[in-house]
């Protein structure tokens, strides 16, 4: 691939794709993962299929493409991420409610478009497992300037979400706007997700924002660390996994959630490794 | 006169149908430490909540440093140490320093970032506390004393004026427990620091708290720790109540 990379233009856009993706995706999962909202991830990620099959319905049907299926992708992303929030708000003491709601109504809206299209074959396929064919000029663009969108807010956000995430009632009561933030959070997560998907796949990109993570996490003292060693981990899975994936013809998606889980079982038994070096010392 | 830090009038709140707070007038002037206590479901959590603006009074009016409840914003000159500080998620990837530096969030406001003299802010805040030997350590492999410690750190490092603390000593050992007053009432004659303690220990807390209201939906006393501690047992039990008895019948 890397000689391949140097010739097609197309390649180097996936593959830098991918290592922005490897930049966000577990930087918000860091956040997820602390607030016990993994789930949330998976939810939006359905949610973002149905408006990725809407967006290639409404190109198959009308033959136009003045709707992109990223673009779509996002906006069902960004509306499942607000009606999660109101759903939260409906049935207080049931935090968790709207995550199967929205994951169930994101697939079956999927399974409607799909079935009114037709099926997509090849297209669906590369939404669902994530691909390595190209990204076109128009969505790489899109993406770096998402993910640049995405990496400021939470550097300019970080003290306020990290203090959310850690105590919400002590974040409230020291005149954090702590619902606002958290709306900000979701809808950030809501974006991630979508620009992820290109190269994870709608069935995977939970796990780039959550494998990585919990294997920081096993080996990390701080909140700082645990973002950069799961960034650390994330690239690696992407850069091996759009390596390998590319050269065994496999969809990346399935390469890079592999290396990510044996970067996990590596940390937990490199923790077990040292703890039982420390008993014996 | 000395200026009111809190002042509540004529408070009444209810959970639904059940009334938990009714007429209670409290007056916490700058310097005093207060010592809130009462029998268990007499109110005192939610009494916190009221003046902290995480529940709405029904009825009655709050004055926080001297301005109305609607218009205070200065909510970084109230420190705060919740009676849940030590449920938090015990497997979060933060350190004592990371955990302190929340404290000022808030002060520092929204678009501004970190910076090096908040770094010093932080690590005075810790050794006040007695925890710098375990200012890079992460906060939940931390004995329950030393993690209320951190958490009364966060509160400080805003340099507050009042601080508020729900039941703190809960969860710490105690031996620990005098040296948790200790540095309490350091900060309220050091630092004339305000305070308004809820507490279960009656026993300690009047060797240092200067002034102790008595809560069981409203205020049964309301004077300084000497008349508190001048009062009979009779009139004692007349303000807990059963709830002292519930203890009685525990089989041991
Ligand atoms: N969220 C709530 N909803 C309904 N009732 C509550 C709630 N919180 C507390 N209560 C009730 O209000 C009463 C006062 O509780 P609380 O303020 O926690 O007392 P304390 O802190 O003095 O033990 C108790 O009887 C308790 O059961
Ligand atoms: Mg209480």
């Amino acid at each position: 691939m890397l000689a391949d990379l140097l010739q097609f233009t197309f390649l180097r856009h996936t593959f830098l794709t991918g290592l922005l993706v490897g930049i966000i995706a577990p930087l918000l999962g860091t956040f997820l993962v602390v607030r016990r909202l993994s789930l949330l991830a998976d939810a939006l990620s359905h949610v973002t299929l149905a408006g990725i099959s809407f967006g290639l319905l409404l190109e198959k049907t009308m033959l136009v493409s003045f709707l992109n299926p990223l673009y779509s992708g996002m906006t069902f992303s960004v509306i499942g991420a607000i009606l999660i929030e109101k759903l939260r708000h409906v049935y207080k003491g049931y935090q968790e409610i709207g995550i199967p709601i929205i994951l169930s109504g994101g697939v079956g809206l999927s399974v409607i478009f799909i079935a009114l299209a037709n099926g997509f074959n090849n297209d669906l396929f590369n939404y669902l497992f994530g691909s390595v064919s190209a990204v076109s000029q128009q969505d790489f663009w899109t993406i770096i300037i998402m993910a640049s969108f995405i990496i400021a807010v939470i550097r300019i956000f970080y003290k306020e979400l990290l203090t959310l995430s850690f105590d919400e009632e002590h974040a409230t009561v020291s005149g954090i706007h702590s619902k606002r933030i958290h709306f900000l959070f979701i809808v950030l997560t809501a974006l991630v997700i979508a620009v992820s998907i290109r190269i994870v796949g709608v069935l995977l990109v939970s796990a780039l924002m959550t494998l990585p993570v919990a294997s920081a996490m096993r080996i990390s003292h701080s909140f700082k660390q645990t973002i950069v060693l799961s960034i650390v981990f994330a690239e690696i899975a992407v850069i091996v996994g759009l390596i390998s994936g590319y050269y065994l013809s496999i969809p990346p998606g399935g390469t890079i959630v592999v290396v990510a889980i044996l970067i996990l079982l590596l940390s937990i038994s490199v923790k077990r490794f040292s703890y039982i070096l420390s008993k014996e010392g | 006169m000395q200026d009111s830090v809190i002042r509540l009038e004529n408070i009444g709140f209810a959970y639904g149908e059940r009334q938990v707070l009714k007429n209670v007038h409290l007056d916490i002037k700058r310097g005093m430490f207060m010592g809130l206590v009462g029998p268990n479901g007499g109110g005192k959590t939610t009494l916190i909540k009221i003046i902290l603006g995480l529940l709405k009074p029904d009825n009655g009016s709050i004055f926080l440093l001297n301005e109305p409840m609607n218009e205070f914003k200065d909510w970084n000159r109230i420190g705060f140490v919740s009676q849940k500080a030590n449920t938090f998620n015990k497997g979060f990837p933060a350190t004592v320093y990371e955990v302190v530096s929340m404290g000022l969030t808030a002060k520092i406001g929204y678009f501004k970032f970190f910076k090096k003299h908040h770094k010093e802010k932080v690590l005075e805040a810790i050794r006040l506390v007695d925890m710098e030997k375990y200012t890079y350590r992460n906060i939940g492999n931390l004995s329950g004393g030393q993690q209320q410690r951190v958490f009364i750190a966060r509160a400080l490092v805003s340099e507050p004026e009042l601080l508020i603390l729900d039941e703190p000593t809960v969860g710490i050992d105690y031996k620990n427990v005098d040296r948790f007053y200790e540095l309490l009432h350091e900060l309220n004659v050091k630092n004339n620091l305000t305070l308004l303690l809820v507490t279960h220990d009656t026993g300690v807390m009047t060797k240092y708290a200067t002034h102790v209201a008595c809560l069981n939906q409203t205020l049964h006393f309301h004077g300084d720790s000497a008349a508190y501690t001048a009062l009979t047992t009779e009139q004692l039990s007349k303000i807990y109540g059963h709830p002292v008895q519930a203890i009685v019948h525990n089989h041991d």
